[in-house]
């Protein structure tokens, strides 16, 4: 029988298949269908416009990859970070922004760790803060407009609320402006839920 | 002389172009090396460290590494099947499409368009270029795999349909996504459940793109260079169906301790471990093929890439399961330790075994020798050391990071900032430059070789000498 496989294309290709679905069904298939996978905190709300620009603006620029997003449950990172990350943070991250490498420090509970001004400060030039700091400088996104009606039309593929006021808002504001609103959002669902 | 018939100019295009986007993939690699250790080396907005490590990435994994499979699996397939490819002209096509669509690929990648899905970062009008590209490919492997003039499958065919098949699924889940402007779009997935999704297709991309089409290599070309045939076919059998079963559960080694539902975490992490079993299959069975007359390794010079080729592989396969273990993984996980292992794979084993196999063929179709053994073995050299030094320098600065970061003093508080240990690290990140450097410099005489090589032969073959 074996015989037979190797000399079939196409038998040989089905079997294939579907030693290859047997790991994909058991550990991606079926946990997307359980409610274990899509876990959302009380205090959790969809992005406003400015937060959800933010967040393409980080996504644009690659900032995930030397910023990670979740705080493990190790003693000296939650002493470093803060709270540890919990599933139901997540729930609007399409997809989610976790990482994989911190070339600079985990940014899951920057969210209202400094003021504004702290950000701007820091975005535009990340060295006169840290000397030894090797992030890019960001200060130019002050110079870019936003965009409202591509942002509206963002705000719609993620069904998340939103009102003309709103976008209306979105023309006096900054990239910059929006980087920030994000990064003062960021792990802030989990207040008072320890 | 029934060369002839192959179509070799598709196959020489392909590694053609797959060499072109490596070095720019390597340029870039080189580039953004500096760039940790010298941050006024970063451009706004195009030339970014966050943007230049995707077009890094992308660029040698779908460049260079798919460029290299599309051709060098062409070529296989053609002398496995004892025919031509079955679509010939669809196989011209696909080389042209699959230089716009990396060209266009870099642009995107420039511009920011990023869906921040490890090495599945186009947006998804490049995602839909690729599965047209993936598609006209399976169709040419298939119909010629079915048309063949050869009764049994060998090896090298099952890893290439395997290839295939899981690629498709792959690509085609982890991308779906919710258009919003022809640059911009969201996932399907969201949250845990995708980053679930994610590395389910992220350390799959590693099995499918970086193992699977490169053991096909190296199945079929050690025992053409060496004259050595396959150690046991029983043991390739075995190895081939546990890996492409195995590695489909273990994705979930990429996120522990992240909020993913424990059970999946210690699922992927068993199956990580069983994985060293299919892995070192391979690894045995090149050992024990050159083993029956190892003076081969001196005699011929291909059979130190390849040799070398899959000891790293051997050595990637230990040390990735070990790195996903928990207590390792607290203490490794996003440290530079992890691009240290990275590059072993991709610039120990994938790239060793990409050029041994071009080596291999670029002759052959020029119906000619090779120009210069002895710049091949500089070559081989110099990109040995370059990679170890890459690699090993990474290895003990993310031990460093992962050790200081958990540093406490004797009141129980954190002994480092974070900034303490990043400035730890740049002698290690300049090391690491030099490395790159090295590597680059050991690619520089391969491409001459290869340039030298082709100007001495000719696609033609020579009638009157036939």
């Amino acid at each position: 029988m074996a015989g037979n496989l190797y000399n079939k294309p196409v038998l040989f290709a089905i079997v294939a298949a579907v030693v290859i679905l047997i790991g994909t069904t058991v550990t991606m298939f079926i946990p997307m269908l359980t409610a274990e996978m899509h876990p959302k905190l009380a205090n959790l709300k969809p992005y406003t416009a400015l937060q959800l620009t933010g967040k393409d603006i980080y996504q644009r620029e690659g900032c995930n990859n030397c910023h990670t997003q979740t705080v493990r449950p190790l003693k000296t990172e939650v002493m470093r970070y803060g709270e540890y990350s919990k599933a139901g943070e997540f729930t609007y991250d399409r997809p989610f922004l976790w990482g994989s490498k911190r070339t600079g420090p985990d940014l899951a509970r920057i969210g209202g760790k400094y003021p504004d001004q702290w950000h701007e400060i820091h975005f535009d030039s990340p060295q006169s803060m840290y000397p030894d700091s090797n992030m890019p400088v960001y200060g130019w996104l002050k110079d870019n407009k936003l965009d409202p009606p591509s942002i509206e039309h963002h705000m719609k593929a993620n069904d998340f609320p939103t009102t003309p006021g709103e976008i209306a808002e979105l023309k006096a504001k900054t990239e910059l402006d929006a980087l920030v609103a994000y990064m003062q959002v960021i792990g802030t669902a989990v207040t008072g839920t320890k | 002389m029934v060369d002839y018939r192959y179509d070799n100019q598709t196959v020489k295009g392909f590694v053609i172009s797959s060499i072109f986007w490596g070095v720019v993939g390597i340029v870039i690699g080189l580039w953004i090396s500096v760039q940790l250790w010298l941050p006024s080396w970063n451009i706004a907005p195009y030339f970014t460290y966050g943007r230049l490590r995707v077009v890094h990435t992308n660029g040698l994994a779908y460049g260079l590494g798919i460029g290299a499979i599309f051709g060098i699996s062409y070529y296989i397939v053609m002398r496995l099947t004892k025919r031509p490819l079955l679509f010939p002209k669809l196989a011209r096509f696909h080389l042209y499409l699959f230089n716009a669509a990396i060209a266009l690929a870099a642009l995107s990648l420039f511009a920011g368009m990023n869906q921040s899905l490890e090495y599945a970062e186009l947006e998804w009008p490049l995602d839909i270029g690729v599965v047209i590209l993936w598609v006209i490919f399976a169709v040419n492997i298939f119909g010629t795999v079915i048309k063949r003039n050869e009764d049994q499958m060998y090896i090298s065919l099952w890893y290439v349909l395997a290839t295939v098949v899981a690629v498709a699924v792959l690509y085609i889940v982890n991308n779906l996504a919710i258009p919003a402007g022809w640059t911009k779009s969201y996932s399907v997935f969201a949250g845990v459940n995708s980053a679930n999704v994610q590395w389910w297709y992220g350390h799959n991309a590693v099995g499918f793109i970086f193992t699977t089409p490169f053991l096909a290599m190296f199945y079929y070309f050690l025992p053409k260079s060496t004259g050595l045939p396959i150690f046991s076919h029983r043991l390739s059998i075995i190895a081939f169906w546990s890996l492409i079963f195995a590695y489909l559960w273990t994705g979930a080694h990429h996120l522990v301790y992240t909020p993913l539902p424990d059970w999946i975490q210690t699922l992927g992490i068993a199956f990580t471990i069983f994985l060293i079993a299919p892995s070192w299959g391979s690894v045995i069975n090149g050992y024990y093929t050159v083993g029956s007359d190892w003076s081969k390794m001196q005699s011929n010079y291909l059979t130190k890439f390849f040799i070398l080729g899959i000891t790293f592989y051997g050595l990637q396969t230990v040390q990735g399961p070990t790195q996903g273990l928990r207590v390792v993984s607290q203490l490794i996980h996003y440290t530079d330790w992890v691009p240290g292992h990275v590059h072993m794979g991709t610039m120990g084993w994938v790239t060793m075994i990409a050029v041994a196999s071009i080596y291999y063929i670029i002759p052959k179709i020029y119906h000619t020798e090779i120009h210069s053994v002895k710049i091949a073995n500089i070559h081989f050299w110099l990109v040995l050391i370059g990679q170890l030094i890459f690699s090993i320098t990474m290895w003990i600065t993310g031990i460093m990071q992962g050790a200081l970061w958990k540093a406490t003093n004797a009141d129980g508080s954190l002994k480092y900032t974070f900034m303490d240990v990043l400035s730890k690290n740049y002698p290690y990140w300049q090391m690491r430059t030099v490395g790159g450097v090295i590597f680059t410099i050991g690619m520089l005489f391969f491409i001459y070789n290869i340039i030298m090589t082709m100007r001495k032969g000719s696609l033609e073959p020579v009638g009157a000498k036939a």
